[in-house]
């Protein structure tokens, strides 16, 4: 069993009896479920415009080279400057050095989840800087020195309590139970960020190749400053975020929102066509957009899970997984984590080292049903399941299925069996989920049904 | 080969597999609802494929209503959700007296705005010090007023939207950075839904486009504590709209 997988095993074994946990998980979703179907509702035909979105992104996804290209050369020809990193290293990299080159003291970040994933805060910590996280959810999970607990609400799991016992300590403010006050305690002490910060570092939603643009969403406008007061921007975004036209958006923002996190549109939905332009107030003087394979054309290469890559990270599969809401965000181990996490890590970090993933699954298909560009999220996991036996057989369960078989095809040897298991049904009960059970490990959590007392052919044979 | 041409060709030799179309993998077909089923190949199908074009796709969504009076009454409706006050007015004075009584209330000090028709008209209405924005501007000082005073591009019944740019608007700053936001706009200015807002963006710009142009929907919010709805996170705590 791979670390990562003993890890999971032991972290959604606690928390999954932390009844703290599961209210506040509980409770936090039940709101999005509420505010989410009553927005779903004033679509006129939701499921039209997920098959729309779908082929939107089949397009896109499908015809990246060229959406790309097109991406890629509109935004130079506004003097932004365009990054390709094939790696994340490489993608660490290219930001310290134009982070270096500008001489750069204090950095402002709003939320990326590729920077999560390439590591970039702890990186730029190591060279000395100082980045400051700005979305509210992000900046308190910064404070706490931990991971984003979910890919839309990073804070999901922290009480207003123990937040407020988080800014009495790290920022000496006050303690409070209002959410206002603490919102505004964060407010105040990032004001002072925006305004001294000398890089701005975002993420995006969106990649226009029509018109070269990147689109950024989000509620709180941190985004917005993030990229209005410093004088350099950078933007790190995933190859796969490439939609074909301007227009496109008109069904990808409500479809975003909606599905993420109950809205009709969210706060902020804002586009990046270049640096500051002539005649322009503000703005930053240089802009670096960054464009991060780090693995996804291995993903691109399996026609079957492609459309993967469709991803909005709307966080909507998270939120009606039976999975994720009993063992929580950071059990998982991984930047993307929910049923989408659980098809993709595989891909980008390793099948053999992250399959358990696929197997954490009641393949319920919430998730297929919940996502709004359609990806086939529970059949994928069944896939990485096949591939990851394909790839690395297990001999003893090889063996075992074959005996099964072997018995099971040999009538004689079936009835034998069933007569053994009639005299050792007792035994087996006591022993059940004990040390002395060697299947243990799988009957501790799971039931066997009694062997029965009669096989149907004797009942049959009695009554006839 | 540099990074940029290895991703490319690492792109073009992954897409030499064509995939399934959307709609059509595994189980799924249930949901395809009835298009493209007899198409085999995938990566056959020509850049720019849809079954259904996006601008038929606006029919699907929320609707923004197809009379002035509709779109007036949608924008009303969204706005009293999201929280911003929007007012409709019949003239441009009445508009400028709105403004006054706020600035009142509020006890502005000094505000922040661009040059523009009725922007300027607002701010020599109001009689308050003022700082422009256009050509450069000290952001501590656009950070110490009380109010940033824009026009808007386009306003979108659909949503409670409005659009601001870079070029038009005062600049990136000044709609997000003061506390409260006042929106100066006309009637002609408000259209059905997101699709007409981003042709009418286009019309607008789309032979030289500013930095930044943004969809602002209500004030600043955020649900990070425990679920629970905060206005003014970062951006503007009060989104005021004032229509004539």
């Amino acid at each position: 069993m791979s670390i990562a997988a003993q890890q999971f095993l032991e972290a959604a074994g606690s928390i999954t009896r932390n009844l703290r946990h599961r209210g506040l998980i509980q409770t936090a979703l039940r709101k999005y479920e509420a505010a989410r179907d009553r927005k779903k509702s004033a679509f006129n035909d939701w499921s039209a415009a997920r098959q729309s979105a779908a082929e939107t992104k089949w397009d896109a996804i499908n015809h990246l080279d060229t959406y790309l290209v097109e991406f890629a050369s509109k935004l130079e020809a506004r003097g932004t400057k365009v990054h390709w990193c094939p790696t994340g290293p490489e993608a660490r990299d290219t930001i310290r050095g134009i982070i270096r080159d500008a001489q750069a003291k204090c950095i402002v970040k709003s939320k990326a989840m590729t920077a999560e994933e390439i590591h970039l805060n702890e990186a730029l910590e190591k060279d000395g800087f100082e980045v400051v996280e700005s979305d509210l959810g992000e900046f308190i999970v910064q404070l706490r020195q931990e991971p984003p607990y979910h890919i839309v609400f990073p804070a999901m799991h922290l009480t207003r309590d123990e937040i407020s016992d988080l800014f009495e300590r790290e920022l000496g403010s006050a303690p409070t139970r209002e959410p206002e006050e603490l919102t505004m305690i964060a407010r105040r002490a990032l004001r002072r960020k925006y305004l001294q910060a000398d890089v701005g570092i975002t993420g995006a939603n969106f990649a226009i190749a029509e018109t070269g643009m990147v689109s950024i969403t989000e509620n709180e406008g941190n985004a917005r400053l993030t990229s209005a007061l410093p004088r350099v921007m950078v933007t790190l975004l995933g190859i796969e975020k490439v939609l074909p036209k301007l227009e496109d958006l008109a069904l990808f923002l409500p479809l975003l929102a909606t599905a993420g996190a109950g809205q009709t549109v969210t706060g902020y939905n804002t586009l990046y066509g270049g640096p500051r332009q002539p005649g322009e107030s503000d703005g930053p003087t240089e802009w670096h957009v960054v464009l991060l394979d780090n693995r996804r054309t291995e993903l691109l290469a399996d026609p079957e899970q492609r459309d993967a890559l469709h991803c909005i990270r709307c966080g909507a599969c998270l939120n009606v997984c039976p999975i994720f809401r009993n063992v929580g965000g950071h059990t998982y181990g991984t930047t993307y984590s929910g049923p989408v996490g659980s098809v993709i890590t595989p891909h980008l970090r390793g099948l053999q080292d992250w399959k358990h993933l696929s197997n954490a699954s009641s393949l319920c298909g919430a998730c297929t049903e919940a996502c709004p560009v359609k990806i086939d999220l529970h059949h994928h996991l069944l896939q990485n399941r096949r591939n990851a036996v394909g790839d690395a057989p297990s001999w003893i369960e090889r063996l075992a299925w074959r005996a099964h078989a072997f018995v099971v095809n040999t009538p004689a040897l079936y009835q034998f069996a069933q007569e053994v298991g009639r005299i050792v049904e007792p035994l087996r009960k006591r022993l059940q989920g004990t040390p002395l059970d060697p299947v243990q490990s799988w009957t501790r959590t799971r039931d066997l049904p009694p062997v029965a007392g009669e096989s149907f052919k004797e009942w049959w044979r009695n009554r006839r | 080969m540099n990074a940029r041409d290895r991703i490319l060709a690492r792109i073009r030799e992954a897409l030499t597999v064509p995939a399934p179309k959307p709609g059509s993998h595994g189980h799924a077909q249930e949901h395809d609802g009835g298009h493209g089923h007899g198409d085999s190949s995938a990566g056959t199908r020509p850049i720019g494929f849809r079954n259904r074009p996006v601008h038929v796709a606006r029919a699907w969504l929320p609707q923004g209503g197809s009379t002035p009076a509709e779109h007036l009454a949608r924008f009303a409706a969204a706005s009293a959700e999201l929280k911003t006050d929007f007012r409709c007015v019949d003239s441009e004075a009445e508009a400028h007296a709105a403004l006054r009584r706020i600035a009142d209330d509020e006890g502005w000090r000094r505000v922040a705005s661009h040059h523009h028709a009725m922007t300027d008209a607002a701010v020599a209405a109001l009689g308050r010090p003022a700082l422009f924005t256009d050509g450069g501007y000290p952001p501590d000082d656009l950070e110490a007023c009380e109010a940033g005073i824009t026009t808007c591009d386009v306003l979108v019944a659909q949503t409670g939207s409005l659009v601001v740019n870079s070029r038009s608007s005062g600049g990136r700053a000044l709609s997000v950075l003061p506390p409260h936001h006042v929106v100066l706009a006309r009637r002609d200015q408000l259209v059905s839904d997101l699709t007409d807002a981003f042709q009418r963006v286009e019309a607008l710009h789309g032979q030289q486009w500013p930095s930044m142009i943004s969809l602002v929907t209500g004030p600043s919010r955020t649900g990070d504590i425990e679920r629970i709805l905060v206005l003014g996170a970062h951006g503007p705590k009060k989104l005021t709209v004032l229509m004539w």
